[in-house]
């Protein structure tokens, strides 16, 4: 028996959809041109740059931190929403929703704090054919200063009372997005829920100073010898927006449908997300790196891993990880593993050697062609040897032999080895090591039955001091 | 203090050399040196570093390129090889720091050290900063140097950092030896050896040209210097031992690339052929090809798989158009007043491996010029021997040093490079001068001799 084919249509908030793949609110989104391209693309959804009172923008306005030759790891912003008339956007919307009525378009809204302005233009929006709503309490500069964005986004209380008004008004579901700029993402998503918010969309950008030019001292990006602080975004935030998802995912009084946004580019971040409990996905920086045609293999790749994984539908694998993210206290203190180096697949660049003396537990040696093992040699004292040891150039007529030593294969000094007895598993050798699969964390059967913090504590095996450190800590 | 005299203005070579000898390693960008750079893994204790003679902190002069800290860069070079431009061009880098690069064993191109390292040290010399190294505070002590050559610079240079005084003798009008004098002008030009050359001067680095030492001359150096350092290479190149090498139109590979790097050849008759089969031989093969010869050919009374030149040396000359006689030795050259052609007799291996000529399988090239490249004399004549200054003892031709001091069998001699160790790269000599440099600082400490 075959499992059915996987679909990736899904229904979020009562909307549904081809794929959970949407556009967020941002530059790839700013008018109905771009938007149907984007369809035509194969984006199911696209939430509409957001529409507020008239704005005017900076230039330049973003600047970005590339790492190891990698472009745009993040990416930082100091533009406002857009800078297009209300009325032009909502004909736009009304003509995109009429040419391509089965794609869904979502209208992002940002107005003064006053009930009849956010009444208005739910409102128009809904008029124009918009699908749903989202209020974007996000914006982490420009719009906060008036009184709107994060300045909402950061207040609870103000969150609630706008939310409750657009409720009042909306007939499409109302989708609140959510600012990361906040100690306790928690907070804001409570009061949407209370306030009868039907969704929740997370992460707007974090606040960000992407860097400073080292020869006019002034950050970026420049604006006539200043910057702003402005919203990150991209590769770089997609741990911190997991981490979000997951506290409020997890958290029954603010667990709402949540759509999922922050650093996604792949299929592999999408379902990340999905497993945490998110019911679509938005995605602005790769597509604004690579633009629409992304898509293509986000869709492809995502039911690829489905029907490999035996899932047929979205929700069949939504929030199965939410389970597995609990609280330190309750992690097994008996679970040991080690790091075992696969001399094969060995390179000898000693990454692994440095990390483990510097940044983790001295436990790395080099002492495999030593008569005996010898954990008594620092990293110095290799160094030192090796430095007075005498290289020429191999001349083939002069060396009788001819051929160097081979560079094709590790000499056995080079590999290091690991005293396991003292490895505590942290992992950081196998994570500085260039070889995929050259350093594998194995377990050892210690023989103890699984114990976590709490049960060693109530067993009273744990002193009153070391509680409260570790109570902190957790 | 020497006048900054722009060598690359007042060297730069004739404009036909010039484009005919065209950069063999394009310089890296700024963009790509950082890219390549972020690919150096950083290893610890680098294999790249163990393997190269001088030592050149790899990982760290690397990772100062990727962080944009160029001045850092040359510094960490030049710290480990005060000639790191000329050998970031003229290091055989495959069977070096290239060749040990622990990328090979994942299928990767090894980092490009060789150009990293020359991205490094033309900002360096673009900057027109001075060397970064001040001399050391005043010793009173003086060592003088024979040969000027990549040896006796690097020894120079660690003495004047010591606070010792170094005088330089050469016999040639020009300082840097073979590598002013002997490498391909597409590796190193010899404007850039010159004015990597000059900025030793700043150590204060004394330097007596034309001045060839003889016997008498070097007993009074002996007498007047704390020591004596001998970086003096080797001799000239062997001759053949046939009929006719008196004939105009025979040279040797030395004098050919010495000659059109600085100049006086421009022009190469049309048929060439070279005798022997090392790295020398090669470069001046090649030379031929660029100088417009037709016909290049390579003589050698063994096969391939005994050429003493490097395999990726040998795939050049390939390249280059250059043909191959294996088994075959030249037994007289022909000609009246210049040579007209070059006769070869095969040559066959006996039942002990050694050579043969078969009798009756001669036969003839038309060549236009002979070009000897079968390896060099020694050149120790003049040193002492016995009489009122104890020996400096031989080997072979090479003179004997101690490998980590320099020192040789007489105590005030020091030695260094191609007359210690039969002739091998700049970069050996270069390391030979550095541990001389230091062998000697630490020998005049101990013994607080004083002239
Ligand atoms: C240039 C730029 C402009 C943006 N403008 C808006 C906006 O008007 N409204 C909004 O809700 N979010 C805006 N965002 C935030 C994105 O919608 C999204 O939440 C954020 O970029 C994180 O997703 P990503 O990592 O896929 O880029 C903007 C982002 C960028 C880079
Ligand atoms: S980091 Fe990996 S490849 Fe490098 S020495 Fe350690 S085990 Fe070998
Ligand atoms: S897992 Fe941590 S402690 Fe163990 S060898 Fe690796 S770096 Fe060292
Ligand atoms: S061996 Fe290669 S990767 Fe390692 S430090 Fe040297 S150049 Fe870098």
């Amino acid at each position: 028996m075959s499992t059915p084919k996987p679909t990736l249509e899904t229904t979020f908030a009562g909307i549904k959809c081809m794929n959970p793949f949407w556009l967020a609110s941002a530059p790839p989104t700013n008018c109905g041109e771009q938007v149907m391209r984007a369809f035509d693309a194969g984006w199911g959804g696209a939430v509409w740059k957001t529409i507020g009172a008239p704005i005017t923008n900076v230039s330049s306005r973003y600047s970005s931190i590339d790492w190891d030759g990698h472009r745009m790891m993040g990416l930082n912003n100091i533009e406002l929403i857009s800078d297009r008339p209300t009325e032009v956007n909502l004909r736009e919307i009304a003509e995109v929703k009429r040419r391509y009525p089965k794609n869904i378009v979502i209208a992002s809204l940002m107005v003064e704090s006053k009930r009849e302005t956010w009444h208005e233009i739910v409102q128009r929006a809904e008029d124009a054919g918009a699908d749903g709503l989202e209020l974007n309490f996000g914006c982490p500069h420009g719009m906060s200063e008036r009184g709107m964005g994060s300045a909402v986004g950061q207040v609870p209380e103000y969150c609630e009372q706008i939310t409750s008004w657009v409720k009042e008004k909306a007939r499409t579901p109302v989708i609140v997005k959510l600012t990361p700029n906040i100690s306790d993402i928690r907070m804001p998503a409570r009061a949407a829920k209370r306030a009868g918010a039907d969704a929740l969309s997370a992460i707007n950008t974090i606040n960000s100073i992407t860097g400073i030019n080292l020869d006019n001292f002034q950050p970026n990006p420049n604006v006539d010898g200043k910057s702003s602080h402005g919203g990150y975004c991209g590769p770089a935030v997609k741990p911190i927006a997991l981490n979000m998802v997951q506290q409020v995912q997890s958290d029954p009084a603010a667990a709402l449908p949540l759509s999922g946004i922050g650093g996604i580019g792949t299929w592999r971040d999408a379902a990340e997300f999905i497993l945490l409990g998110c019911g679509n996905v938005q995605v602005c920086t790769a597509v604004m790196h690579y633009g629409y045609r992304i898509i293509e293999d986000m869709q492809d790749g995502l039911l690829a891993w489905m029907a490999e994984k035996g899932f047929t539908t979205i929700d069949d694998f939504r929030g199965l990880s939410l389970p597995n993210v609990t609280d330190w206290k309750y992690l097994n203190l008996n679970y040991k593993i080690v790091a075992r180096i696969h001399e094969d697949l060995c390179i000898g660049c000693q990454l692994c050697y440095t990390a483990c003396w510097d940044g983790a537990h001295q436990c790395i040696h080099l002492d495999r062609t030593a008569p005996a093992p010898d954990t008594t040699r620092t990293p110095a004292m290799v160094e030192a040897t090796s430095a007075q040891r005498i290289s020429t150039t191999p001349i083939p007529k002069l060396d009788s032999g001819g051929a160097a030593h081979s560079s094709a294969i590790t000499p056995l000094e080079r590999i290091p080895r690991v005293d396991e007895e003292h490895c505590v598993g942290c992992n950081l050798c196998a994570l500085v090591c260039p070889v995929e699969n050259c350093i594998t964390m194995e377990q050892i059967n210690n023989g103890l039955p699984p114990q976590n913090w709490d049960e060693r504590t109530s067993a009273g095996l744990v002193p009153e001091g070391a509680r409260e450190v570790m109570n902190t800590n957790g | 203090m020497s006048q900054r005299a722009s060598y690359r203005q007042q060297f730069s070579p004739a404009p036909e050399i010039a484009a005919k000898f065209g950069d063999i390693h394009p310089p890296l960008g700024s963009q790509a040196a950082t890219v390549e750079a972020n690919r150096c893994l950083y290893c610890f204790d680098a294999p790249c570093t163990a393997a190269c003679p001088t030592h050149i902190d790899v990982p760290r002069f690397i990772k100062k390129i990727a962080s944009g800290n160029l001045a850092g860069s040359a510094r960490t070079i030049l710290d480990a090889n005060i000639l790191g431009a000329s050998c970031s061009r003229a290091c055989p880098v495959n069977v070096l720091c290239e060749g040990s690069c622990v990328m090979h064993r994942y299928n990767k191109q090894p980092i490009q050290i060789g150009r990293l390292q020359q991205f490094a040290m033309d900002s360096f010399h673009a900057s027109g900063n001075p060397l970064p190294f001040e001399p050391g505070e005043e010793t009173g002590r003086s060592v003088a140097l024979i040969g000027a050559g990549p040896a006796s610079l690097a020894c120079a240079a660690e003495l004047r950092r010591r606070g010792i005084r170094a005088t330089i003798h050469d016999a040639r009008p020009l300082p840097g030896g073979l590598n002013t004098y002997g490498i391909a002008e597409y590796k190193l030009t010899l404007a850039d050896s010159l004015h990597e050359i000059d900025l030793l001067a700043q150590l204060g680095v004394e330097f007596r040209f034309e001045t060839p030492v003889d016997a008498a001359l070097l007993a009074q150096l002996e007498s007047t210097h704390d020591a004596i350092f001998l970086g003096i290479g080797l001799g000239g190149i062997h001759q053949l031992g046939v009929a006719g090498e008196q004939l105009a139109g025979v040279t040797n590979a030395l004098d050919l690339i010495a000659g059109y790097k600085s100049g006086l050849i421009t022009t190469s008759p049309a048929r060439v052929a070279v005798v022997g089969a090392g790295n020398t031989a090669i470069d001046a093969a090649i030379a031929s090809v660029r100088l417009g010869a037709v016909e290049v050919h390579m003589i050698y009374r063994r096969g391939a798989e005994h050429m003493s030149a490097f395999s990726f040396e040998y795939e050049h000359a390939k390249q280059e158009g250059v043909n191959f006689f294996w088994h075959v030795q030249p037994t007289a050259i022909r000609g009246t007043g210049s040579v007209e052609s070059l006769q070869l007799t095969r040559l066959a291996p006996t039942t002990d491996g050694s050579l043969i000529l078969e009798p009756g399988s001669e036969f003839t090239l038309p060549i236009d010029l002979v070009v000897l490249a079968i390896g060099q004399g020694t050149h120790t004549t003049f040193l002492p021997n016995g009489s009122g200054s104890a020996t400096i003892q031989l080997e072979r031709g090479r003179i004997v040093i101690d490998r980590v001091s320099g020192q040789t069998s007489n105590p005030k001699y020091f030695a260094g490079g191609d007359c210690t160790n039969g002739g091998r790269e700049v970069v050996d000599a270069v390391a030979d001068g550095k541990r001389a440099g230091i062998g000697i600082a630490a020998w005049l400490e101990g013994n607080h001799v004083h002239a």
